[in-house]
């Protein structure tokens, strides 16, 4: 690796990328040394959760080892310190997805709770009755969900973007639902269900013009190519941990500053407040207002180490190796006969899902089990997608760019074997 | 390989490609749907009930192997059965997919079910080879509400 794929670190440090070496990689995640049913595993469920490298794992320990203390609030060292490794980490984040303040970085459980956030603190003011949000078809349950739940309130409509054959958002439909009934446009950077990578950049541009505040769920997306919110111009982007090979339980809300500070707060209780009086309480400033009680600070100094592992390898260096193996995962899966591919979208990245002809996707997943193959299957949390394409479930590999091809060759091995029970 | 052979035995995979009683009965009196939203299996059971005895029955549906041969062989096991008998033969079923062992006394003869043992090695599939034993238990009782898994 040559010193032009430098980049400085959150604190200004230069850190030189790793060379991409696959086996060095997986050296680093130690639950990859382990065996179900007697063979090696091979993860392929990387969509519904990412392994954790030991980095991240021994800042973990670490923290509750030795810097465990509430912050933002001891007048002691021990909690000076916890609060300056969860503050550090916020650093991290907004470094991460470049954005231009670290108020604007609001630490969430979940990428769930970041659209909720939305929906509650800036829905709630705004949305109107007879106002209409824009969804696309090929969203999480998250993002669909609090969506409907504030339009009922308010008597709004949710109106969704359809997808094509091929699992591309459509943005010439898109173009004609944006009305001066539109007030608010949510749609998933990368869909969980097909792989999909929408044109987050039109979309944003052409809600600009009719000035709709965009939120952009980022979930499937941070992990595999760097995002730059600044670039993006979106008003909010979320994404959770647990995919990004950081801990469960941890998320993020970005939000530009103006709106995070004319919006309600999300929950109240501890942390959230400057004074409290039973006749009047304040607001503490973003991003506090939007972090009532004590907040998983483990894991967001552990989402920290593993955005310094991230940066470490490259993100660049990371979405090329992945892009490589996603392209030979296609061509291996789709040549075994009976395979139906679902999602076959120009711009993808890191799914493959599919479906055998004859065999349910649960039996496919069960077979590949029994050869330490770990993918998943049923309706992904995207139940509109299955309607799309006419099935009650799908079978689902997600790839990490630990996975190699020899995986995927056991993945096509394995799904022969699938046949082969089935006769 | 062998609990998978052990799971997906010959007979299983025969009534998953042709499931028996794979139909609407027009005759039915009680009818159920069942639903399994972690895989999103589907079965819905229709009756025929006189007196105290399944005259008919009949399932439709689309679900994994398991949950359908499972409907198959009901279907096949419960016709002509007393409800006392239905229910004694789900305890039976239930113990041989969980592994539990049998209870004691007498209990009535699995026949063709017995297929279904290796179930019990696979934790995840037991809801997959109850769903329709469910959904016949709530058409017996004409809950009218859908069963789920969860």
């Amino acid at each position: 690796m040559n010193s032009a794929s430098e980049l400085l670190t959150a604190d200004g440090r230069q850190m030189p990328h790793r060379a991409f070496d696959v086996q060095t990689i997986r050296a680093d995640f130690p639950i990859l040394k382990r065996l179900i049913h007697g063979k090696p595993l091979i993860y392929l469920d990387n969509a519904a959760t990412s392994q954790k490298p030991q980095v991240v794992i021994d800042t973990l320990t670490r923290y509750y080892s030795e810097e465990n203390a509430n912050i933002h609030r001891g007048a002691y060292s021990l909690s000076e310190q916890a609060t300056q490794a969860y503050e550090d980490a916020r650093l991290k984040v907004r470094h991460f997805i470049n954005a231009p303040s670290e108020r604007e970085i609001i630490f969430t459980r979940s990428v769930s709770e970041a659209i909720n956030l939305v929906v509650h603190s800036y829905g709630r003011k705004y949305i109107k009755a007879g106002d209409e949000i824009i969804i696309s078809a090929m969203e999480h349950h998250s993002n669909i969900v609090p969506w409907q739940i504030l339009c009922e309130e308010k008597g709004a409509i949710l109106r969704v973007v359809p997808i094509s054959d091929a699992g591309e958002f459509q943005l010439d439909a898109y173009e004609k639902l944006l009305t001066p009934r539109t007030k608010f446009v949510a749609v998933t950077q990368v869909s969980n269900a097909l792989g999909s990578i929408t044109p987050v950049r039109q979309i944003i541009d052409l809600a600009h013009q009719h000035e709709i505040p965009v939120l952009i769920d980022g979930a499937q997306a941070v992990p595999h190519f760097k995002v730059d919110v600044q670039e993006l111009d979106c008003e909010f982007y979320g994404f959770s941990g647990h995919k990004l090979y950081g801990p469960t339980g941890i998320g993020i809300l970005y939000g530009k500053a103006k709106l995070l500070e004319a919006m309600q707060p999300y929950q109240g209780g501890g942390d959230m407040i400057r004074s409290v009086t039973f006749e009047k309480t304040i607001y503490a400033p973003i991003p506090s207002k939007f972090e009532a009680g004590t907040p998983h600070i483990a894991g967001g100094i552990g989402l920290g180490a593993a955005i310094d592992y991230l940066e470490g390898i490259g993100m660049e260096e990371i979405n090329a190796y992945e892009q490589e193996l996603l392209v030979y995962a296609m061509a291996a899966v789709s040549a075994t006969p009976g395979v139906r591919i679902f999602g076959t979208a120009k711009e993808k990245a890191g799914v493959i899902s599919f479906s055998l002809e004859g065999v349910h996707p649960h039996d496919i997943a069960t077979i590949l089990d029994q050869e330490g193959i770990a993918i998943r299957t049923g309706h992904h949390c995207a139940q509109p997608v299955m309607d799309r394409f006419g099935v009650p479930a799908m079978a689902r590999a997600s790839l990490a760019f630990y996975n190699t091809k020899e995986e995927i060759d056991a993945l096509v091995a394995g799904i022969h074997k699938v046949k082969e029970v089935f006769g | 390989m062998s609990d998978l052979r052990e799971l997906y035995q010959d007979l299983i995979i025969d009534h998953s490609k042709r499931p028996r009683n794979f139909r609407v009965l027009e005759t039915a009196n009680h009818t159920s749907e069942g639903y399994n939203p972690l895989c999103g299996d589907k079965v819905t059971v229709f009756l025929e009930l006189e007196q105290d005895r399944v005259k008919n029955v009949s399932f439709q549906g689309s679900g994994c192997a398991i949950s359908t041969s499972s409907a198959s062989v009901m279907t096949e096991s419960v016709k002509g059965k007393t409800l006392a008998e239905v229910e004694a033969l789900f305890d039976v079923f239930h113990n041989l997919v969980t592994g539990k062992p049998a209870d004691g006394g007498a209990t009535p003869e699995l026949g063709k079910l017995a297929v279904f043992s290796g179930v019990s090695e696979f934790p995840v599939r037991v809801k997959c080879a109850t769903l329709a034993w469910h959904t016949l238990h709530a058409a017996l009782q004409d809950k009218g509400e859908p069963v789920s898994t969860e």
